[in-house]
């Protein structure tokens, strides 16, 4: 008996006509939908695409998007690009983690946030920027730090 | 939509977008690029539309949500046509005003227009404010013109037309050797020529053959290709169907950072949009000539985007590089003739077709040719994206578009081609923008990151960041990348704490010219460049830190102190509540103190004291 819905991975899979080469995409949505990629769902897509799991776990640890471990329910992604670095971002993510009470690429107790340092998010000219979930916050400033993270709360 | 069935149709359809067009008078275009976005854009959009609306003009009147206008500092962007009215930092509530005194009124608000901080003059057309006034858009030109979801509007302008007149009009080799003749170098950095590239995919034996679209803009810093993509996807595919044509192709693959998902969800709307009108699949314009493309996401990884490992990750495999001697022009993705591109390079394609190579020759230097896109950022007053023309100076950029050095500091270096480019100092900012120049000054173009610096940047601790980022992207396969980074981050770690001895820079050199000469990709080999930069031009600050222990831009954590000036302090306590290790003591409303054996040197209460009473030493 499966940990999870077949039919959904059977989905992911089959939205990519089954193609291997596809694969990051399918783990990417895989993480969408669990936050994360449970050794489960790889087997499963290991058996189903005849890839060998170690290709998988390479990927999986290779990049950076990638987590096997549960991420957060909100994802708060400080960008320490070279424009934001610039312009203080290192210390808006020092105050992040002292307020959350976690160190970077950790996730709260209460799994409600994952707090990431990106590299550019494409915003340079607002920098320093945060990103949380989808919504951009520009021209971050220590003290805006603890109103962010409260609409998340 | 109708599918387009031949190249008659296709100017059928132009003719009847343009009458419909012609009838909607004025058009509002709003900047929904993503720095609009984040400063409210979308409400800004929607309260136009509703106040429209209200008015009963909506057959008058086009309410259009475009691509980056490039001016991100003053967002959101509201720019009325055919007047080309600019609107800065408009809100919600300024819809109301706009529509009943410019759009109906037909007069001016004041207070919205753009204000030069610098001289204070107002203006009112967008192309007038200083920072557009010193560009050349051929490229971006499209961005604040069309709906990144409406392939009519790009149509409408001319869009793939040159992909009509390639495949109707020329031979797959006209189109080659127009674009051999253009010129045209890879806007992905290194700035190979595209032409030469084109031709060897073209004449190598084996198929299929692919085309690939590098959308990975590792450059962190740096977001013009992400703008493109986004904004403006069907330019980037009609010049990725035209590469196809010349090289005999009829697959092609875009691969976007994941960081980006707009432009991912853009990419694969526009190809729909292409597909439906027959301008992307089977047999497109009845022609005969088929093609057709996939789009990829990435997974953070800096390495992936250089090519080789590109293609191995589209493949489905780890993205690391292979060595170079493996031609990807005969041997690339699958084991077939494979190009590969940057977004920028595949944007000018159409541009050339369609204007002819001399066109795009009589812009730029002798050896760079056309224009090229910077994200300029940093301490500037005008940050954003800009396309110049190549040959421009770095003063001109800075300082005519950029309007200078954000407040009242000093202009220290201007950091160009990312991770893998240089620092470039005030004696140089006369250099012309151009691929061997800034490649002599021991930088780089780059993908067109643009980093500009004052006096409160430290440059050992640039020199750091940039190491620390590769030793962190490096992917580990070959030993003089791996363990050279590894090293040499250790080495400045140490400088900026104040720990570093007087062999050190010798060290860095060292391990420096070891790393170019036997790392296996370009990642490794252009790695040092950020370290050998700051040395060349910067030692007096390796050397105050090694030597003094001092850091004179007082960045270096370990080697500043915070103390509070009494005469400014008053005691209003912000700073205790922030300070995270409870340094900072004081009676209300009187002149507070900092002990220095509890103070991590964070700096919060600097950033947060409102009266500049926290002074760094
Ligand atoms: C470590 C590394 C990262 C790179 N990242 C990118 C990138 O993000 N985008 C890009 O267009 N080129 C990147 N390149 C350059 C590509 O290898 C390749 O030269 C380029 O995409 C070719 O396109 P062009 O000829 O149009 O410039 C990178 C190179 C290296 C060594
Ligand atoms: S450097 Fe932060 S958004 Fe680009």
């Amino acid at each position: 008996m499966e940990t999870f819905d077949t039919l959904e991975v059977d989905h992911i899979i089959e939205k990519y006509g089954s193609d291997r080469s596809f694969l990051i995409s399918m783990l990417h949505d895989v993480q969408a939908k669990y936050r994360f990629l449970p050794e489960d769902v790889l087997r499963y897509i290991s058996h189903k695409l005849d890839i060998p799991l170690i290709n998988i776990y390479r990927i999986a640890t290779f990049y950076k998007s990638f987590s096997l471990t549960p991420k957060g329910k909100h994802q708060i992604r400080v960008c320490l690009g070279t424009a934001c670095h610039v312009r203080g971002g290192q210390r808006i993510l020092d105050s992040l983690e002292r307020n959350l009470g976690v160190k970077t690429g950790e996730t709260t107790e209460d799994e409600k946030f994952t707090l990431e340092r990106v590299n550019c998010v494409g915003c340079c000219a607002l920098g320093p920027v945060v990103v949380v979930d989808k919504e951009y916050h520009g021209n971050m400033e220590v003290s805006k730090v603890e109103k962010v993270i409260e609409k998340y709360s | 939509m109708n599918r387009l069935k031949s190249p008659k149709e296709l100017e059928i359809l132009r003719e009847e977008i343009l009458s419909r067009k012609a009838l909607q008078k004025v058009c509002v275009s709003i900047c929904l690029g993503t720095s609009c976005h984040a400063f409210g854009g979308k409400k800004v959009s929607e309260a136009f539309q509703s106040e429209i609306e209200r008015r009963g003009i909506k057959n008058k009147v086009e309410i259009k949500n475009t691509g980056c206008h490039g001016f991100c500092e003053k967002g959101p962007i509201v720019v009325i046509h055919p007047d080309e009215i600019c609107y800065v930092e408009v809100k919600p509530e300024d819809a109301q005003e706009i529509v009943s005194e410019t759009i109906v009124g037909g007069k001016i608000v004041e207070r919205l227009l753009y204000k030069d901080p610098n001289t204070g003059e107002k203006y009112v057309h967008e192309s007038e404010i200083p920072f557009h006034k010193f560009q050349t858009k051929i490229v971006f030109d499209y961005n604040n013109k069309v709906s990144p979801r409406s392939i009519d509007d790009y149509i409408a302008l001319g869009g793939y037309l040159a992909l009509k007149k390639a495949i109707f009009e020329m031979t797959p080799e006209n189109v080659l050797s127009e674009i051999k003749e253009a010129n045209l170098r890879g806007r992905g950095g290194g700035g190979f020529d595209a032409g030469r590239k084109w031709e060897s995919a073209r004449n190598a034996s084996g198929s299929p053959k692919y085309v690939v679209v590098n959308c990975d803009e590792g450059d962190p810093g740096a977001y013009m290709d992400r703008s493109l993509m986004e904004e403006n996807p069907h330019i980037i595919l009609e010049g990725l169907t035209l590469g196809a044509y010349a090289i005999g192709s009829n697959k092609g693959f875009i691969y976007v950072r994941e960081e980006y998902p707009y432009a991912v969800e853009n990419a694969l709307f526009a190809i729909e949009q292409a597909r439906e009108r027959g301008l992307l699949g089977k047999n497109i314009l009845g022609s005969g000539f088929s093609f057709d493309v996939d789009v990829h996401r990435g997974a953070g990884a800096f390495v992936s985007g250089e090519s080789s490992a590109l293609l191995t990750t589209l493949e489905g495999l780890v993205g690391e590089p292979r060595p170079k001697y493996i031609h990807m022009a005969e041997k690339g993705l699958w084991g077939k003739p494979t190009n590969l591109n940057n977004v920028e390079t595949w944007a000018n394609v159409p541009l050339i077709i369609s204007n002819g190579s001399s066109w795009f020759r009589s812009i730029g230097t002798e050896g760079s040719k056309g224009t090229k896109i910077f994200s300029l950022v940093g301490k500037v007053n005008n940050t954003g994206l800009i396309e110049v023309p190549m040959g421009i100076t770095l003063r001109d950029i800075i300082y005519k578009i950029g309007g200078g050095i954000k407040g009242e500091k000093k202009f220290k270096a201007v950091q160009t081609g990312g991770p893998s480019g240089g620092c470039i100092p005030e004696q140089y900012l006369d250099t012309p923008v151009d691929f061997d120049e800034l490649t002599k000054l021991g930088s780089m173009m780059g993908s067109g990151g643009m980093i500009v610096m004052d006096e409160d940047t430290c440059m050992v601790d640039v020199a750091k960041y940039f190491t620390d980022f590769l030793k962190d992207e490096s992917c580990g396969k070959c030993a003089p990348c791996r363990e050279g980074l590894d090293r040499m981050s250790e080495i400045l770690e140490r400088i900026t704490e104040g720990k570093g001895m007087p062999e050190d820079i010798e060290l860095l050199l060292k391990i420096s010219s070891l790393m170019k000469d036997a790392s296996l990709c370009a990642l490794g080999t252009t790695a040092p460049n950020p370290v050998l930069s700051t040395i060349r031009y910067f030692r007096d600050e390796y050397d105050a830190h090694i030597i003094e222990k001092r850091c004179p831009a007082l960045a270096c954590r370990n080697l500043v102190e915070y103390l509070v000036d009494e005469t400014k302090c008053t005691g209003c306590g912000a700073c205790v509540k922030s300070c995270p290790s409870n340094a900072i003591s004081g009676k209300k409303k009187k002149a507070h103190s900092i002990d220095q054996g509890e103070c991590i040197n964070c700096g919060i209460c600097f950033d947060i004291c409102k009266f500049d009473a926290v002074v760094k030493r």
